[in-house]
């Protein structure tokens, strides 16, 4: 089901943790409300879910207002970033139980009950552990428990508050490449909540990134990724390098010299440049370039990371080298960035 | 084979808590000391009376009424506590009002006050002439010197049992335990019945189990508000007292023992079901 979020402030005691947020989630999408803590995407989570309520604004269920429903009648999905399973109920009881307390009328039979819970369980592949309690699990196994009890009460969207945040990287690897998987295969609209950058690229199929109660940007990961429109997104999403430049008919120069980047189009005056550690060219001679000497190299996985000092201010800089291309410290490198972006203050 | 016979008799773990053999050290000679020399010099004693003696003994028809009242009396008191300590615990976790602490410490004033004290307030009140006594005694109803009486000085001095046990597991309740219920349709009495009251059952057991216990072993604040009539309204502490002040060893040591048996039968099957329990919902493990 499509969710629409207009216009939604939320104070907690005076102090304002979302401010004028409005967000068109759309109907099978998967989408991922990314920031730093403090950003308000937990907030908005339980404002979709109906755990908090709006200071001002509303909430829309396709076409209806759900601002004034309870959680309850919501009809939704919640997962906790530490499962809140019923440990003294049984896996299967947890399952069903969204079930088992509807009232008699819209209650389906008991072997229908059954029936469905292990068919979930079966989808989030824990078959045959129907009769455990959650403390003979592992966290893993609880969290796609706690994902099945929540997706057994067919919700209008599933919510999912930092799924993965409790679970050790190789499991959350593994969790997330499967909850892409099951999201496919049903189709429910799904928001999840992560501060893990990784994990909202490779999972959402559009990346909300906020900070400081705000929207900063909605987009692909992609879009994220490649065109950040702003200098928070920028330096939030992905490694960054900032440094303080000039723009002068058209080129952008440090200092006294110019780096050979053109800036057509850009108005005169002081900027700050952004550009990613990877999005390099590698340049002999001394013109027209960025030049630093190398202070500390680092081998990581696949690439060298390499650390310069270009002098100045404010001027060390990290970029990413192949890793066959070997630097002595104090050597002198220079380099171009090919993508980049200018902020001005 | 050093080695094998070394691992064959290794009683303790490496571990990195140092201290382990003294500590089990003082504990056993404690326990020995406390609980295990007086409670064989009654094994002993009883046994000295011979079997048929003890049974003829232990089945004399005053002595199986005061069981079955103290037994009986403890456990109705230990329910009615159950029923009124989880309310009073759940008050005191989730809500906040004014004089929250005050009825937090009055909580365990009958954990302090002299047992007999609390007895002969009772018994003040409910008395046929007391405040409360006066009002009821008019629709027939008497709880001084009945058992009911001697149920009202249990509940007394069983509350805090429960209310203590239950309290701090009941603040450890995760939140976010009732906001899934409640994603998951569950309104507030469903979530309270479903979720959060079958989550405190082990909590409860041994609140029940602590009270019940103290209730059975109870004197004080018993034996004047329960009016002492034989085969009615006495307790076994009661008659093993008066056993003893007739200089009839034999018979106070034989309803002792039999006390002494069923209660530790009973609270022996009470930590097996609580065992039980935790296992399965993983609390402690």
């Amino acid at each position: 089901m499509e969710v629409r979020v207009q216009n939604i402030r939320k104070e907690f005691s005076r102090f304002p943790a979302l401010n004028d947020v409005s967000l068109d989630i759309r109907s099978g999408e998967l989408i991922a409300l990314l920031g730093p803590s403090g950003s308000g995407k937990t907030t908005l989570l339980r404002l979709i879910a109906g755990l908090e309520s709006p200071t001002e604004g509303t909430v829309y269920f396709g076409n209806e207002d759900a601002s004034r429903k309870t959680v309850q009648e919501r009809n939704i999905g919640f997962v906790f970033q530490h499962y809140a399973l019923f440990r003294h109920m049984t896996v299967l009881d947890n399952v069903s139980f969204g079930l088992t307390i509807r009232p008699s009328g819209r209650r389906p039979a008991k072997a229908e009950i059954r029936k469905r819970a292990l068919e979930l369980l079966d989808l989030v592949q824990l078959s045959g552990l129907e009769k455990r309690y959650p403390a003979q699990l592992s966290g893993g196994q609880r969290q796609r428990v706690a994902l099945a009890r929540a997706m057994a009460v067919e919700p209008n969207v599933l919510l999912l508050d930092e799924p993965f945040g409790a679970l050790d990287a190789q499991v959350r690897k593994e969790l997330r490449r499967w909850l892409r998987e099951i999201h496919d295969r049903t189709g429910h609209t799904t928001v999840f909540v992560t501060h893990d950058q990784d994990e909202a690229l490779e999972l959402a199929d559009r990346v909300v990134v906020m900070s400081k109660g705000k929207i900063e940007q909605i987009g692909t990961p992609d879009e994220i990724y490649d065109t950040p429109n702003s200098p928070f997104v920028f330096g939030f999403i992905g490694q960054s390098n900032i440094l303080p430049v000039r723009v002068e008919n058209g080129q952008l120069w440090i200092k006294d010299h110019s780096i050979g980047v053109s800036a057509q189009g850009e108005a005169d005056g002081p900027a700050q440049l952004y550009f990613r550690p990877h999005d390099i060219e590698l340049l002999e001679g001394n013109g027209g370039c960025i030049a630093g000497i190398v202070t500390v190299t680092r081998r990581v996985a696949g690439t060298r990371h390499v650390e310069l000092d270009i002098g100045g201010a404010n001027s060390r800089v990290e970029i990413e080298l192949p890793p066959e291309k070997v630097t002595a410290d104090h050597s002198r490198v220079a380099f171009r960035p090919t993508r980049w972006k200018l902020f001005r203050d | 084979m050093t080695a094998r016979t070394a691992s064959l008799w290794q009683f303790r773990q490496p571990s990195v808590i140092p201290g382990f053999g003294l500590a089990l050290g003082v504990t056993l000679s404690w326990l020995i000391l406390i609980i295990l020399i007086p409670l064989s010099g009654l094994a002993w004693r009883s046994s000295a009376l011979g079997w048929s003696t003890f049974w003829a003994l232990a089945t004399d028809q005053r002595t199986i009424n005061a069981l079955r009242i103290s037994f009986g009396t403890a456990f109705a008191a230990a329910l009615i506590n159950v029923v009124f300590g989880v309310i009073l615990a759940w008050v005191l976790v989730r809500y906040r009002f004014p004089g929250k602490r005050i009825i937090d410490a009055m909580v365990d004033l009958p954990f302090a006050l002299p047992t007999a004290v609390a007895g002969i307030a009772l018994t003040t009140l409910y008395a046929p002439n007391g405040w409360i006594g006066s009002l009821l005694s008019p629709l027939g109803i008497k709880i001084a010197f009945t058992p009911i009486g001697i149920v009202f000085a249990l509940v007394f001095v069983g509350l805090p049992f429960v209310v203590r046990t239950v309290q701090p597991i009941m603040e450890e309740i995760d939140k976010e335990v009732e906001e899934a219920a409640a994603t998951l349709g569950a309104n507030r009495f469903q979530t309270i019945s479903r979720v959060l009251l079958p989550g405190l059952a082990p909590a409860v057991l041994t609140g029940f189990a602590l009270a019940f216990a103290r209730g059975v072993g109870e004197y004080g604040s018993v034996i004047f508000i329960a009016g002492n009539l034989p085969y009615v309204s006495e307790i076994a502490p009661l008659l093993i007292v008066i056993r003893l002040e007739e200089f009839n060893y034999p018979a106070a040591t034989a309803i002792a023992a039999v006390m002494l048996i069923i209660s530790f039968a009973m609270l022996l099957i009470i930590n097996m079901i609580q065992a039980w329990s935790r296992r399965r919902y993983g609390y402690g493990a």
